[in-house]
């Protein structure tokens, strides 16, 4: 097999791997905009907030310190004691519900009936506000994530080292593969056929759709709108979650993690907003082209650093062909 | 008791189709217009000048270009930032390609070729709409940064990646560079954001503009009474990134001096300029300045009170101002969707009965 050949294919299978990932974080885009017409910026700082809740939480750092040193002049940082994973984990999506319960009944509640600009800005703004309390409650520094099941079974990183020897024998160019993203895949996996199941099967479920698909049809038959938009909020800190401990594992919990709600839009646009399949898809198309390109053509001709924009131009040239995405519903105007 | 219209006869049209056609709202004009050209530039100091006042014009200039696009023509834009570092670029070759030249004129043009720049990304406009329309401009903004850090041509091939502005003067006053004085930046800001604030005023009151919210309120039914929608969507680009090249080039050229694209012009800039004319109220030119001068103040308030009295550390301030400026924001958007200026019309409504409401 010739040798540009075998970059490119591992090239693109590294994009199938990111592009697992941009999907996880535009599912939980898709949830809340499908349930309430919300386009929730705020999604890439809940996956920082809930993976720096996370990491304070398994290592016992005392909330607000900075903060409370500061007013009081004290010295506290932490109660000395480490929380294990699972534990911290269940405490983490317990504080992601009490957020998105606090968010509905402050936030949202209030804005019921307003335009879709109006709520998208509210979302920016809680965006800001959620960076400053996650700052502020558990410390800007870098820090390390890792979820450990018991001693010694923990996230796994690094090369794979039976990808690459099976490669290397069969192909003779060993395919470098990361772990943590094979098990991101799988993770991503399971959690898409489980939000599924639980959208097709479960009484919950079915109220989410009905209200997707007409608020006040599902208003008259009985559905608490107040109760499906505190459960769609919770589900999308669950999904943030997931997010910010695949992406926190792979390159530490710090503010630039907010940023792959960036990653997500272009995801969105091509997949359409209201789709979850198109969110997968569009993740993985968007996740290979932007590796194969900055592979083929970018670094060797642009000088490099092309996936910050090109996933936005392959989705805005998409999009002046099919304006509603791919899975998108059709959009029907009238006067 | 100072604010209706009874009493105020119109004689002439010219009288009849003036911007302020009350009397109070006219000398209240005047009184702002005087004191910002005839007190201020002789009380101005270097902290007030660049810790507010710079800042509060250069923004009002591209929070008037933004709202032309967002609260006049209805298309939600997110690539400001992007815009401005293509008037800041070009400002910055123009100043450094033709030395003799008015910066007056530099000024203008790099406001021109952002307008050029903001047409092509505008295109997409015809057939995208809403959120998608709004993700869509955001390739705007990635790409123009990466294109000004990617191709050293943009910065002069200079070393840092930077681009620095070099010492202009205009009527041999120094404007640019560390030896301008703070009047005289003042002062050429000053002039652009009345011509920005007046031209764009007119514009939204004539045809242009009327088109314009033709197209915001329904663009179908407005293509079908006889707007040109390719025309109008343009055209709204078109002005918009004029006023943002604009805000761009003084931004970089009077205000910072040296400017590096990714921290200077990145998204956060598009957000700022987005919330100020959330804040301050789509579709105002009032407005646009209310939500400019708002979200200047807000961050030196905090400063002064969280730094300077409480003698907190500068990254806990620093965390609380956005724990702040974010709660604000969501506050206001509860309290009052539709921004400062709505605040103000409800506030004249009140004030035209006063003292007497019923």
């Amino acid at each position: 097999m010739p040798e540009q050949l075998a970059y490119t294919i591992e090239v693109f299978l590294n994009g199938l791997m990111a592009g697992v990932l941009y999907a996880l974080v535009a599912l939980g885009f898709v949830l809340i905009y499908k349930a309430s017409g919300i386009f929730n910026y705020a999604q890439g700082v809940m996956a920082l907030f809930a993976a720096m809740t996370l990491v304070g939480i398994q290592n016992g750092q005392v909330p607000f310190a900075h903060l409370i040193n500061a007013i009081f002049g004290t010295d506290v940082h932490k109660f000395g004691w480490t929380v294990h994973s699972f534990l911290a984990i269940l405490l983490t999506v317990i504080v992601m519900i009490a957020l998105a319960w606090a968010v509905q009944k402050f936030v949202f509640k209030h804005l019921v009936g307003q335009e879709p600009i109006i709520l998208f800005m509210a979302t920016i703004g809680l965006a800001y506000f959620l960076e400053g309390v996650a700052d502020l409650m558990w410390g800007s520094e870098l820090k390390a994530l890792n979820v450990c099941a018991a001693d010694g079974v923990c996230l796994p990183q690094g090369l794979n080292l039976w990808i690459d020897e099976t490669t290397f024998n069969a192909f003779g160019y060993g395919f470098f593969i990361d772990n943590l993203d094979i098990v991101a895949s799988i993770v991503a996996a399971i959690l898409v056929i489980g939000l599924v199941m639980f959208a097709q099967y479960t009484k919950q479920g079915r109220a989410m759709r009905a209200v997707a698909d007409d608020h006040q049809a599902a208003l008259s038959v009985g559905v608490s709108l107040n109760f499906i938009w505190v459960l769609v909020w919770s589900l999308a800190g669950f999904v943030a979650l997931v997010a910010g401990i695949m992406w926190g594992a792979k390159s530490g919990v710090q503010f630039s993690l907010s940023l792959i709600a960036l990653k997500a839009l272009p995801v969105l646009m091509l997949g359409g907003f209201t789709s979850i399949p198109g969110a997968i898809v569009g993740g993985l198309i968007i996740g290979v082209g932007e590796k194969l390109f900055e592979f083929l053509i970018g670094a060797p001709y642009l000088g490099g650093a092309t996936e910050n924009w090109f996933a936005y131009m392959l989705a805005l040239l998409f999009l002046v062909f099919r304006p509603q995405g791919l899975f998108g519903e059709k959009i029907i105007e009238r006067v | 008791m100072f604010y209706r219209e009874a009493g105020d006869f119109r004689t002439t049209y010219a009288e009849d189709q003036q911007t302020f056609p009350i009397k109070f709202d006219r000398y209240r004009y005047y009184l702002v217009l005087f004191i910002a050209i005839c007190l201020i530039p002789f009380v101005i100091n270097d902290y007030w000048a660049n810790s507010l006042l710079l800042p509060f014009l250069i923004y009002a200039i591209a929070a008037i270009g933004l709202n032309i696009l967002v609260g006049y023509c209805g298309q939600v834009s997110l690539g400001t930032g992007g815009f401005m570092a293509v008037g800041a670029y070009a400002c910055y070759k123009l100043m450094t390609a033709m030395p003799d030249v008015s910066m007056f004129i530099h000024v203008l043009l790099a406001g021109a070729i952002t307008a050029a720049v903001g047409v092509l990304f505008g295109l997409p406009s015809l057939r995208i709409k809403g959120f998608y329309l709004a993700v869509a401009t955001l390739a705007a903004q990635f790409f123009l940064v990466w294109l000004f850090n990617r191709f050293p041509w943009f910065y002069n091939y200079s070393a840092s990646g930077q681009i620095n502005a070099p010492e202009r003067d205009v009527f041999g006053i120094v404007i640019t560079g560390p030896n301008a004085e703070a009047w005289a930046t003042y002062a050429f800001c000053l002039i652009f954001t009345i011509f920005s604030a007046i031209v764009a005023r007119n514009l939204t009151r004539g045809s242009v503009g009327r088109k314009w919210m033709a197209i915001r309120d329904m663009d179908i039914a407005a293509e079908i009474i006889g707007v040109n929608p390719l025309r109008a969507k343009l055209t709204a680009f078109a002005v918009s990134s004029f006023f943002i090249g604009i805000s761009g080039a003084l931004f970089f050229s009077i205000y910072l001096g040296a400017v590096e694209v990714g921290e200077a012009f990145g998204i956060q800039k598009s957000f700022l300029v987005l919330f100020m004319i959330i804040i301050g109220g789509l579709g105002s030119i009032f407005g646009s300045f209310a939500g400019a001068a708002f979200l200047v103040l807000l961050p030196v308030l905090l400063k002064v009170v969280g730094v300077d009295w409480l003698g907190w550390p500068t990254d806990i301030v620093a965390h609380l101002q956005l724990v702040i400026v974010g709660a604000l924001i969501v506050l206001f958007l509860v309290a009052e969707p539709h921004g400062i200026a709505q605040l103000w019309r409800v506030a004249k409504e009140k004030l035209r009965l006063w003292p007497f409401p019923h």
